[in-house]
């Protein structure tokens, strides 16, 4: 018996259309299927680094590794409101152009001008190549021929997007109708920020399947409440309020009765005593005076959490008590990734908020582990292929549309291919 | 060795300060870790029994204004963050089935 009405058609997979049977998770298994899905999808989709509070002045830049697409980019702000993305490679024999001590480690900084420590060729920020150790004896050459190779790369919302695909439709196309209702939401209020990085052993869209669906949160993370609040939580299961796909993106919509709950005997101690915990802190800044129209899709009066997927491997969880955690899931092979998680609080305005949210990261960071760890045991024992078939409840919906948006690209990528030829 | 002192009034919570007075969450975390069950529940008893106090001088003052012994202090109590879950929910220092998973934090606060 529902807690929450679903659509008409009795089921949310029904209503969007997807199919119900059994799914096969061969695609996260299989390494020529990754190869596909590097081509497909990391070189052709918009893929976001984070946002432009982390390049503070002219000059900031970071570094970031991309092994799905093989490239390494640096981002840099390049004017009061220019953000330029390049490969991160010298034009001039091919050395990596930014790194520091080991060249596979991402970096971060500030600067005039990017020199390369081999033979010294400078680039200023918009790329183009300034300076070139005995220039003189070069063949026929022209500094302005050779220029860092740029990457595209677009704005939203103060998130930065790179795109490696030279004719991609611009990012607000890719976006879709959905996520652009995020439009007005204050993310650059959201200043206070943690980071954290963990080696997964599985392939990166199992992680996104943990998170978008919160089947697993009663039983897996049972005993982050208290022993009898934990039984009542597995009895009532888990619900979503909303689910939502929009082309290859999608939301899950959730309540937010933990946060605070509605008996504080439910949580720990500690929780009772700082008014945070697995879902963040209790009490709100105040710093959203409207709601965009993207949030609360439901318009549910118990809304506390929305879970955006931005495919193919960026997710932003806005929550009704003003916080924001992003996740990025970068696949350095077909069975394994890199998670990021990153979490925006607005500045604590005490030393009491800043316990507040140490809290909720320490907690954030207990969730991962089991997690993470979880996930490697459902790869190991796929690849045993012992079984292959596998039933998915309604509450998973976006799991099945997560795998089948995926599959979706690497055949429509084979197709244009083969057309091609 | 450093002390590490912390504000007028505080002095019972001194003795906990070489341990867990750490500027750092994954080192918070790496301490947890090492330490027995006995000694995280005795910081946790000593500091969860004066939180109150401690809550109402934090909420004095923004973080930049905290003086050097108040940072001890929040430092103290970001420990107290980390040991609650070995004490209040998992009974060992270990998050359970984490197996070898593990993480690393690439950006925190600097207070």
């Amino acid at each position: 018996m529902p807690h929450f009405p679903k659509p008409a058609e009795g089921t949310w997979t029904e209503h969007y259309g997807i199919d119900t049977k059994p799914v096969s998770y061969q695609d996260s298994i299989s390494p020529e299927h990754y190869e596909l899905e590097r081509d497909a999808i990391f070189r052709r989709t918009w893929l976001n680094l984070g946002r432009i509070e982390q390049l503070k002045r002219v000059g900031s830049y970071f570094t970031k590794e991309i092994a799905a697409a093989g490239a390494s980019v640096v981002v840099v702000r390049a004017g009061a409101d220019e953000y330029r993305a390049f490969y991160n490679i010298c034009r001039h024999r091919g050395n990596k152009l930014v790194w520091q001590d080991f060249p596979n480690e991402e970096v971060s900084g500030s600067c005039r001008a990017f020199t390369c420590k081999y033979h010294g060729w400078e680039y200023n920020l918009e790329g183009d190549l300034q300076f070139v150790q005995q220039e003189e004896e070069f063949f026929d050459f022209d500094k302005a021929d050779w220029p860092l190779r740029s990457v595209r790369l677009e704005v939203w919302e103060g998130w930065i997007f790179v795109n490696f695909d030279d004719d991609a439709a611009p990012l607000t196309d890719y976006l879709g109708t959905m996520l652009r209702k995020l439009e007005g939401y204050p993310f650059h209020e959201f200043s206070q920020v943690y980071k954290y990085r963990a080696e997964v052993g599985s392939n990166w869209k199992l992680f996104i399947d943990a998170f978008t669906e919160f089947y697993h949160a009663p039983i897996l993370h049972g005993r982050q409440a208290v022993e009898e609040e934990s039984r009542k939580l597995a009895g009532y299961g888990y619900e979503a309020l909303w689910y939502e796909v929009d082309g290859p993106h999608n939301v899950v919509s959730s309540w937010g009765g933990m946060s605070p709950p509605k008996d504080e005997s439910m949580v720990k101690p500690i929780e009772r005593k700082l008014r945070a915990g697995l879902f963040g802190p209790w009490d709100s800044p105040d710093v959203v005076p409207e709601l965009p129209s993207g949030l609360n899709p439901a318009h549910h009066r118990a809304w506390g959490e929305d879970s955006f997927l931005f495919f193919p491997n960026f997710m932003i969880l806005i929550w009704e008590r003003q916080w924001i955690l992003t996740y990025h899931y970068w696949p350095t092979s077909h069975n394994t990734h890199i998670f990021e998680g990153t979490a925006y609080f607005v500045p604590p305005k005490n030393g009491r908020e800043r316990l507040t949210q140490e809290l909720s990261m320490v907690t954030f960071v207990e969730y991962a582990l089991q997690d993470a760890n979880t996930l490697e045991a459902t790869q190991t024992m796929l690849e045993t292929q012992a079984i292959t078939e596998f039933p998915l409840c309604d509450q998973e919906i976006l799991l099945r549309h997560l795998h089948a948006t995926a599959r979706q690209y690497v055949a429509d990528y084979a197709n244009t291919k083969a057309g091609a030829k | 060795m450093t002390t590490h002192v912390l504000p007028a009034g505080f002095e019972d919570l001194q003795p906990f300060t070489e341990q867990w007075v750490l500027p750092d969450q994954r080192a918070r975390y790496l301490a947890r870790l090492d330490a027995s069950m006995d000694d995280l529940q005795a910081f946790y008893d000593a500091t969860m029994d004066r939180i109150d106090d401690v809550l109402a001088y934090l909420e004095q003052y923004p973080v930049d204004e905290l003086s050097d012994e108040g940072i001890n202090l929040l430092w103290l109590y970001c420990a107290l963050c980390n040991v609650s879950f070995p004490i209040e929910v998992w009974r060992q220092q270990r998050v359970p089935d984490s197996g070898a998973a593990d993480w690393t934090a690439l950006v925190l606060p600097a207070l």
